[in-house]
């Protein structure tokens, strides 16, 4: 493998290269306090290791008869209380820029799933822009094999990266629909834990283009180690051309939950959905594994009535997540009618979004 | 010294109580010696199998854990299993292998150490031991259960803990009797101290073990109800409709978190002080010199633990505190350095112009000494909030505290075992097999850990069944040196372990350490059944018996 | 060593024979873990053997006091005993203090810091429509923030709290007046006040299950009633739950005062009993401030 620019580097031995004043701050810091402890570390250990060599029995030493002084103890109370109020000092520094979220240009909502993450573009340019943010497929199924091979973004690729423009303080506000999650892109010196229910933020403002690369580091349940986190850096123009591609593109996905679908088109946009969003319990071909049901041949799959199956969708159940506001209504009915119809479950049944409409406001 | 000696000398273990005339004081043979033990020596014994047991058993699951992680990709389990794994192999070294062994030993040499005949309260002493058995065959057990075993990891953060199958209550309630055992254990502990010492033995001649004790059980008793607490409220948050953890009923899952480590930092600490005291009573030993600056000793003991009750907010950095409250538990965390340095200083004055020599107990002192610094000192850094932001919850702090549990605590607990071992079984170990124990164990001890750091730095999160390929040799090297340490212990159990239990070996004199200092060592080897039961005369130092 | 004593002399130490009753009632609280660890879980036989281990329990708890009654009132205990059992006793409460303070952190932090949290700007975010007041009844309030939880009234501090109050006040003079008399040698008006104080605690009880009663069919105030009902069932809850422990305390001491036991120099038995109605006196006290009137 290689180095992964704006990742992990291979056996690399230290923080990641910074792209952020923060993220140089902490490298600056740690490698201070690498210095200190170090120094410390070989001033008390030679003393101890001087005294091993020198006052051993074998070599003839006597033990001398002194065991107390107040003097050196309040020395060695005092001087380590002093370093350690050296050390915080620039630390202080540190903490009170790390927290300072105002002003920032662009406002972004990360928002924990398991295991992915929602991005809204709430303020600033791109206002108005979310999508959800997954894991490759791939990425995952080369993990169960077992041998990956040697692939530079392992476990690190996604399919819709956050896009934000460089040298723009980036105010991200996290929050989680589930459990708890953490928002971390070490290159940024950020990370911050996403706690249902409640909002928090965090700042960086990238001082280099490029691809930033971190994971979720909060234990989250199963596929805690598949939500990674990829950021992509542009220069203001490149960002704002994105932009107008993104909200191209909500115009023309902006669909209709009137709009009567095809069999096909929900079996095809279904599918996608399906394996990237609910494979990974239930398993592409529909057998689920462990605690996570069989949706082939499943009563509630299959079922004449699809209130039951469209309530659980919507509103979870136990380790099943909510998926009312991640997915849309056009899309939960092509992922319920997908299951409906995919491996053995052939019933023919349609669910159209205005069902899920309706579910919805039950 | 007619009080150890009423018992006709040989008759160690067990046997020959003919003269009690008291009906039930025959003391009893077989398996009913043990289950209805009342002695402290025996329950002491009972308590330090039982965690070597749970120490077999978490590292095997740490042995599965880097086993999966030896390289990308899944290879043996799935990540749910190795989630159980991580969660299993954290609660079962803290509170089935860890903190019984410390136990073990409080039961086997408190009494010795303070001139009592047993702990004050000798049936609840019985009852806090086999309160282990249920607990752990419960959370063992819910391996079995349907989901398997409790995968939230070893802090149980809701609301992930919600979410848990059926296993997560079996762990709810086996930590509830653990936590019972622990208060139970304290209280006993501390009336021991501080009511049954012989005559002479006042507070500040007190060897420091029994000090440690002493300010360790205060922390038990304080905490292990906060932690009672804190699972209580998620077992009525999973069946009975209450809302601590949940934020649509108006809770907050950052609330367990801080009554969480409210009782966590400070069980850090109980799990090293102990393993403080035991080093302090055999360096001195081995330095063949008093221990230096023995009230300051005391006292830094006494701050350690006073300070870790502010200090329970450096494990939330990253949960998004406020300016002032990130500052306060940076500022209070870091403070704990001065008391724990006062105590390195100390040992280091101990040994400075001593005459030393380096028995097994005293290798394992040393290494305790050198290793745990460098845990302490990468404690500092997490201490730092803006460091911290880099590496909390990364392989950076799984380096952290194995520096300081596995190099710390676990290494106290066998600088102890080859200390007292000879008191207890009357058997001297081999001095070869305890070297390469320690050396084995010393180096593959580094080559686990160490690199764990550079991981941490490099961003690995923890509790990652799988991770990018660049972290790929590191982990490699680290399950390697798992393998390496792990064969440790097994060449330990069978080797010196099972040799000592089963009295094989050169016969222990009654004092094997020409300097060591201390009432255990005014006892025969093996200490009888019974010791002290009329209180001993002592010197004016406290630490011999003159009539 | 009570080994080395003849009857009747009491020894300088005393360690208790081997006994089974330890490892026994450990045997019990298996059942009573596995039990409950299934029953809640749907399994229905879990509650047989929540039962099971629970009355195999206390079983063995009675044969273990009866043995430590028999050894106190037998004379094996010595003073320096007793200031074994006062030492116990403390820290043992100081545990239970310990224990209340988890669930009084939890009402604190959820009304000085989760709930304006939740109804704070930022949060609008999440929860546009919550007002964060305390408690979530007050005017313009919602009652969660998710809009899940059903409207409740709060149970104010009038009449039965005040009510219980009186007694658990009424019930700590009771008790000392029992203990004066005990000293003073009064068996007779001993025993009377101690059932005395055992009724209030008793009528407590009864008073807090029709004030459960009330919150559940009137006030419609019930445990998932969001955090409010949780804190208010949990820790009056759990207070009611040290009451009945407590009152039971008192009567096996009053049987016990009937049989003729304890000696006016002599009671700590009693004693630690009293300390423990204090404590839980203490604990009402707290709560009737911070539960009921604030
Ligand atoms: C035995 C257990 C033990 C001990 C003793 C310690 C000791 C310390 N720990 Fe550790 N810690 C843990 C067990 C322990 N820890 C565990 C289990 C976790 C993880 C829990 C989890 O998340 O699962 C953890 C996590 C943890 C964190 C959170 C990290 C994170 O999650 O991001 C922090 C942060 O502040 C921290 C700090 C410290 C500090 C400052 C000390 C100090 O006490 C160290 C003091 C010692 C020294 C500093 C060295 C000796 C001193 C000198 C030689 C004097 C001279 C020195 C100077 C002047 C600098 N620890
Ligand atoms: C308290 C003490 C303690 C001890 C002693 C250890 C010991 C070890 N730990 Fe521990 N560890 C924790 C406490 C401890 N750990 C905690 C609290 C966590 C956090 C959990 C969490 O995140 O929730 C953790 C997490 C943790 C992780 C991170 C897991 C993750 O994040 O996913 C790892 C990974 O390498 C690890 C490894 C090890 C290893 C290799 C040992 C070795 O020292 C173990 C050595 C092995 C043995 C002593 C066994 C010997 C026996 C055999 C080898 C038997 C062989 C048998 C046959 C061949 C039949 N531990
Ligand atoms: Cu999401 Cu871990
Ligand atoms: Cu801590």
């Amino acid at each position: 493998v290689n180095d992964l620019p704006g990742g992990p580097a291979v056996n690399q031995l230290n923080l990641q290269p910074p792209v952020t004043k923060i993220a140089q701050e902490q490298m600056w810091l740690h490698n201070m306090m690498l210095v200190l402890c170090l120094a410390i570390f070989i001033a008390v250990f030679g003393v101890m290791f001087y005294s091993i060599f020198k006052h051993r029995k074998s070599k003839g030493a006597v033990s001398a008869n002194f065991h107390e002084s107040v003097k050196v103890e309040i020395a060695w109370t005092i001087i380590p209380f002093i370093i350690v109020i050296l050390m915080a000092l620039p630390a202080t520094k540190v903490v009170v820029a790390m927290k300072d979220t105002t002003n920032s240009d662009i406002t972004i909502k990360a928002t924990g799933y398991q295991w992915k993450w929602g991005y809204d573009y709430l303020k600033g340019e791109g206002e108005g822009i979310g999508f959800v943010s997954t894991l490759d497929a791939s990425h995952r199924a080369l993990s169960d094999s077992g041998h990956p091979g040697q692939v530079d973004n392992y476990l690190l690729k996604v399919d819709n990266p956050l896009v934000v423009p460089v040298n723009k303080k980036i105010r991200i506000i996290t929050t989680a629909d589930d459990v708890i999650h953490a928002w971390m892109v070490p290159a940024f010196g950020v990370k911050q834990d996403a706690i249902p229910g409640y909002v928090r933020d965090t700042w960086f403002k990238a001082e280099k283009e490029g691809d930033y690369y971190g994971q979720c580091a909060e234990l989250c349940g199963k596929e805690h180690a598949y939500m990674p986190i990829h950021v992509k850096v542009l220069n203001a123009k490149d960002y704002s051309a994105w932009v107008d591609g993104e909200q191209k593109k909500i115009a023309a996905k902006a669909d209709d939950p009137s709009k009567v679908w095809t069999m096909d088109d929900l079996m095809a946009r279904g599918q996608k959905l399906f394996d990237s969003n609910c494979a990974v319990c239930h398993k592409a071909d529909g057998k689920g594994a462990g605690q996570f049901p069989a949706l082939d041949g499943s009563a509630v799959v299959k079922a004449d009535d699809h209130a039951q199956q469209l309530h659980l969708v919507l509103n979870g159940k136990g380790q099943m997540p909510a998926w009312k506001a991640v997915l849309k209504d056009s899309e939960i009915a092509a992922v319920v009618t997908y299951t409906k119809n995919a491996w053995s479950n052939k019933t023919g049944q349609i669910v159209q979004p205005a069902e899920v409409v309706a579910e919805r406001a039950k | 010294m007619s009080v150890v000696l009423d018992h006709t000398p040989g008759h160690g273990h067990g046997h020959g109580h003919d003269h009690d005339d008291h009906h039930d004081h025959h003391a009893p043979t077989g398996w009913r010696r043990w289950v209805f033990a009342t002695n402290h020596k025996d329950i002491g014994t009972l308590y330090l199998l039982f965690s070597f047991t749970m120490l077999m058993v978490g590292g095997i699951l740490a042995l599965c854990i880097r086993a999966e992680l030896f390289q990308p990709g899944l290879q043996f389990f799935n990540p749910e299993l190795f989630n159980q794994f991580t969660t299993m192999h954290g609660l079962i070294m803290v509170f089935g292998a860890i903190m019984p062994a410390f136990v073990g030993f409080a039961n086997w040499m408190i009494p010795l150490q303070i001139g009592a005949s047993d702990m004050a309260f000798a049936r609840m002493n019985n009852f806090s031991f086999w309160l282990l058995i249920p607990a752990a065959l419960m959370l063992v057990g819910s391996f079995f259960m349907p989901g398997g075993a409790p995968a939230a990891g070893w802090t149980l953060y809701a609301p992930l803990t919600l979410q848990m199958g059926p296993s997560m209550d079996a762990g709810i309630f086996a930590m509830h009797i653990m936590g019972a055992s622990s208060i139970m254990g304290s209280i006993n502990i501390i009336v021991t101290i501080l009511n049954m010492r012989a005559p002479g033995m006042t507070l500040m001649k007190m060897p420091m073990f029994a000090w440690t004790w002493l300010i360790t059980a205060y922390l038990l008793i304080a905490v292990m109800p906060v932690l009672a607490g804190a699972i209580t409220m998620t077992l009525t948050d999973r069946h009975f409709g209450t809302s601590f953890f949940t934020p649509a009923g108006g809770g907050d899952p950052v609330m367990y978190q801080h009554i969480f480590w409210f009782f966590g930092h400070p069980e850090v600490y109980i799990m090293i002080l102990p393993a403080f005291g035991i080093v302090s009573q055999i360096v001195p030993a081995f330095a063949r010199k008093r221990l230096f600056g023995y009230a300051s000793m005391v006292y830094a003991t006494a701050s350690i633990a006073i300070l870790s009750f502010i200090v329970w907010a450096h494990h939330m950095f990253a949960t998004g505190m406020p300016v002032t409250g990130q500052l306060f538990f940076m500022y209070a965390t870091m403070l704990i350095a001065v008391p724990t340095g006062v105590k390195i200083f100390n040992w280091l004055a101990t040994m400075w112009r001593g005459s030393m020599t380096f028995e097994t107990p005293m290798l394992w002192a040393i290494g305790f000494i050198f290793v745990f610094t460098m845990g302490g000192f990468t404690g500092l850094i997490c201490a730092m909030a803006p460091i911290d932001i880099q590496i909390q919850d990364t392989y950076y702090v799984v380096a952290h505290f194995h520096y300081v549990l596995v190099a710390g605590s676990l290494y106290a607990l066998f600088a102890g075992v080859y200390y007292w071992g000879p008191k207890w079984t009357g058997v001297m170990y081999s001095e070869t097999r305890g070297k390469i124990h320690f050396w084995g164990s010393l180096i593959f001890f580094n080559v686990t850990f160490f690199p764990m750091h550079f991981l941490g730095l490099a961003g690995m999160p923890r509790r990652y069944a799988d991770y990018p390929m660049q972290f790929a040799d590191f982990n490699a090297l680290a399950s390697i040196g798992a393998f390496g340490f792990g064969f440790m212990q097994v060449y330990f159990f069978l080797f010196v372990a099972v040799p000592m239990m089963r009295g094989k070996g050169a016969k222990a004199p009654q004092k094997p350490w020409e300097a060591a200092e201390g009432l255990e060592w005014e006892v025969p080897s093996p200490a009888p059944f019974h010791t002290f039961e009329t209180p001993p005369k002592l010197d004016v130092t406290a630490t011999r018996i003159i009539g | 060593m009570s080994a080395t004593t003849t009857h009747g002399h009491t020894p300088y130490y005393f360690v208790p024979g081997p006994s089974r009753h330890p490892a026994m009632a450990a045997f019990g609280l298996f059942w009573v873990i596995l039990g409950a660890g299934q029953w809640i879980n749907g399994h229905g036989w879990g509650a047989y053997a929540l039962l099971f281990g629970l009355v195999w329990w206390a079983f063995i708890l009675t044969q273990w006091f009866g043995e430590a009654i028999r050894e106190s009132e037998g004379g094996l205990y010595s003073d320096r005993i007793d200031v074994s059992f006062r030492w116990s006793m403390g820290w043992f409460i100081f545990s239970e203090v310990m224990f209340f303070a988890a669930f009084f952190g939890a009402l604190f932090w959820s009304r000085g810091y989760s709930i304006p949290t939740l109804g704070s700007l930022d949060n609008a975010l999440l929860w546009p429509d919550f007002a964060g007041l305390w408690p979530s009844v007050s005017p313009g309030a919602t009652a969660s923030p998710a809009g899940t939880v059903e409207a409740f009234s709060t149970m104010g501090p009038w009449p039965i709290p005040t009510i219980n109050t009186a007694l658990l006040l009424t019930s700590g003079v009771t008790l000392t007046i029992a203990h004066h008399a005990l000293i003073a040698g009064q068996r007779a008006k001993t025993i009377g006040f101690m059932w005395l104080t055992v009724l209030l605690g008793i009528t407590f009880l009864g008073f807090q299950g029709y004030e459960y009663f009330h919150a559940y069919h009137e006030l419609n105030l019930k445990m998932n009633s969001g955090i409010f009902g949780s804190t208010f069932f949990l820790l009056t809850g759990f207070h009611g739950f040290h009451v009945f422990v407590g009152m039971l305390m008192l009567l096996f001491i009053t049987l016990r005062l009937m049989k003729g036991h304890f000696t006016s120099e002599r009671h700590f038995g009693f004693e630690g009993a009293a300390w423990y109605w204090h404590f839980v006196d203490v604990v009402w006290l707290g709560l009737y401030v911070v539960v009921y009137w604030l």
